[in-house]
């Protein structure tokens, strides 16, 4: 074992990297590109991040990560700063309170509760901007938008699988 | 000093708590933070400097990540343009023969609206100046739909500028930086245009939300609009140029009037941005209103005094008017607003 493995896993690995991974692709997909004349998707890339990020762990530093996430999110979308932030901070303290319900289960359940995490999450964006702007946003739209992010899943398990049993500390 | 004899080396705080505590301070900040950015005052002075400085930073490498696309793009178009040159030809040669008949249905047009404006005296609008810029961001969610362009201030461009495609109005600026602004999409959420029926003049807002189609609100009439009805922007309220094309009307599948946008007939790479100026702003309303009645002119005739339904007695004390003097200077009626006819003009006159 390696000195580094055995005084824990730095929480640049488990948070940063894969923080500023979701920034470069989001803005990536932000960006006016078209394959065959069809503009790309907009999935919320930091929704599987998150999710991984309540799953692997309790800890102090991923809330404010998933602030900066949310708040890098409004700026180049164009919401309110705070809307994103709100959005993903819902599902992380839900997945994180019911932590104990996860553990153990298989990657098809894990699938099912993160698809519901991101259902919290553009749910609770369909009722801001409702009570903001007093219209219900078009709910194809949203539903597309759902399904782009719950195809993501694989990422999230891929982080978990990773980083859930890396720090020794936690064994 | 080992951590083992530090008193507090001991002490173990339970980690699922302190990062509970740690989501719910978090949490408190974000909310504060939105409620105190709404979208409505995305304005001039509210848009806020975080928010032009992000602009800024995204807007040069947005253009720097999008050039391979762009310049990939170009390279297909190039590629395709030669391989279907001859039907391309075709193609153009019959829109040619239709756009050389409309020419001459518009110069006849166009010289019967010059002769009615000329019988008519109408003052038209002054021709808009604008700017052209290349979109460097695209927001395409359902709770907010905005682009970045590569134009600011530096070249005149202000919150509230209408910006068009070559194929009618996308949106409107809703914050500039020096050489970026942000275009809020006639399909995001928070967007409201007064717009028009082309065919019966009714009048509509256009509200967007978050899909292709932004809806209709607040039409009158059941037959103010037919599918296929072209909508244009009315005006109204001054802050966009009457008669701007947005597109047509089409009944969408929730029963409701909603706008295939015209702008979406072709992807929406440059954008023009009319350095549109308010028209109600540039009147001055305090030299609209008269400061005072202006005085009368000298020799003048003026209104003769209402008659008196109750003549009083003549007593002693008062004299009798004189004969030949005209209208008296001021009358019961008039309540001492109209000076003395013999007063001297002031300079200028009233106007």
């Amino acid at each position: 074992m390696t000195g580094s493995a055995a005084r824990g896993l730095p929480p640049w690995r488990w948070l940063g990297v894969p923080m500023l991974q979701v920034m470069a692709v989001t803005f990536v997909f932000a960006l006016p590109l078209r394959f065959w004349g069809l503009s790309l998707p907009e999935p919320l890339f930091a929704m599987p991040v998150v999710f991984a990020w309540a799953v692997i762990r309790p800890a102090m530093l991923a809330p404010p990560a998933a602030l900066l996430l949310g708040l890098f999110l409004d700026m180049l979308w164009g919401t309110p700063a705070g809307f994103w932030a709100v959005c993903l901070l819902l599902p992380y303290g839900l997945v994180l309170g019911g932590r104990g319900m996860l553990a153990g289960q298989s990657q098809l359940m894990m699938w099912t509760w993160y698809a519901a995490a991101t259902g919290v999450a553009l749910g609770a964006g369909y009722l801001i901007t409702m009570l903001e702007t007093q219209v219900a946003p078009d709910p194809v739209s949203v539903g597309w938008q759902f399904l782009a992010t719950v195809i993501l899943y694989p990422f999230a398990h891929r982080l978990i699988d990773r980083f859930e049993d890396a720090d020794v500390r936690f064994r | 000093m080992p951590l083992r004899d530090n008193p507090l080396g001991e002490l173990k705080v339970p980690l699922t708590w302190t990062a509970g505590i740690a989501f719910i301070v978090v949490l408190i900040v974000a909310v504060a933070a939105l409620l105190s950015d709404r979208r409505e005052a995305f304005d001039t002075d509210e848009y806020g400097n975080p928010r032009t400085l992000s602009d800024r930073v995204l807007a040069p490498v947005g253009e720097i990540a999008s050039a391979p696309g762009r310049l990939t793009g170009q390279g297909v178009e190039g590629v395709r343009g030669y391989f279907f040159a001859v039907s391309e030809n075709r193609r153009l040669r019959e829109e040619l023969e239709k756009a050389r008949r409309w020419q001459e249905i518009a110069v006849s047009l166009q010289d019967t609206n010059e002769r009615y404006r000329a019988i008519l005296g109408l003052k038209t609008d002054p021709p808009i100046p604008m700017a052209s810029a290349r979109v460097v961001t695209d927001s395409r969610g359902p709770f907010a739909q905005s682009r970045l362009a590569n134009a600011g201030t530096e070249r005149g461009i202000k919150p509230g500028n209408p910006v068009m495609s070559e194929n009618g109005l996308i949106g409107r600026v809703v914050g500039a930086g020096q050489d970026v602004s942000r275009i809020l999409l006639l399909t995001d959420p928070a967007s409201r245009t007064p717009v028009m029926i082309d065919r019966t003049n009714s009048r509509a807002i256009l509200t967007g939300d978050g899909g292709p189609n932004p809806r209709l609100e607040y039409l009158r009439g059941s037959a103010a609009v037919r599918e296929g009805d072209v909508i244009l922007t009315s005006g109204d309220g001054g802050l966009l140029p009457r008669g701007l094309p947005v597109g047509v009307a089409v009944r969408g599948l929730d029963g409701r009037w909603r706008v295939a946008l015209a702008a979406d007939k072709a992807p929406v790479d440059y954008v023009r941005i009319l350095l549109f100026e308010d028209f109600t702003q540039l009147a001055r309303t305090q030299n609209l209103t008269p400061a005072g009645a202006p005085p009368p002119t000298p020799g003048a005739e003026t209104l003769p005094p209402p008659p008196r339904l109750v003549a009083p007695p003549p007593t002693a004390a008062t004299p009798a008017p004189k004969a030949g003097a005209s209208a008296p200077a001021a009358s019961p009626a008039r309540g001492g607003a109209t000076p003395p006819a013999k007063a001297p003009p002031s300079p200028g006159g009233g106007r």
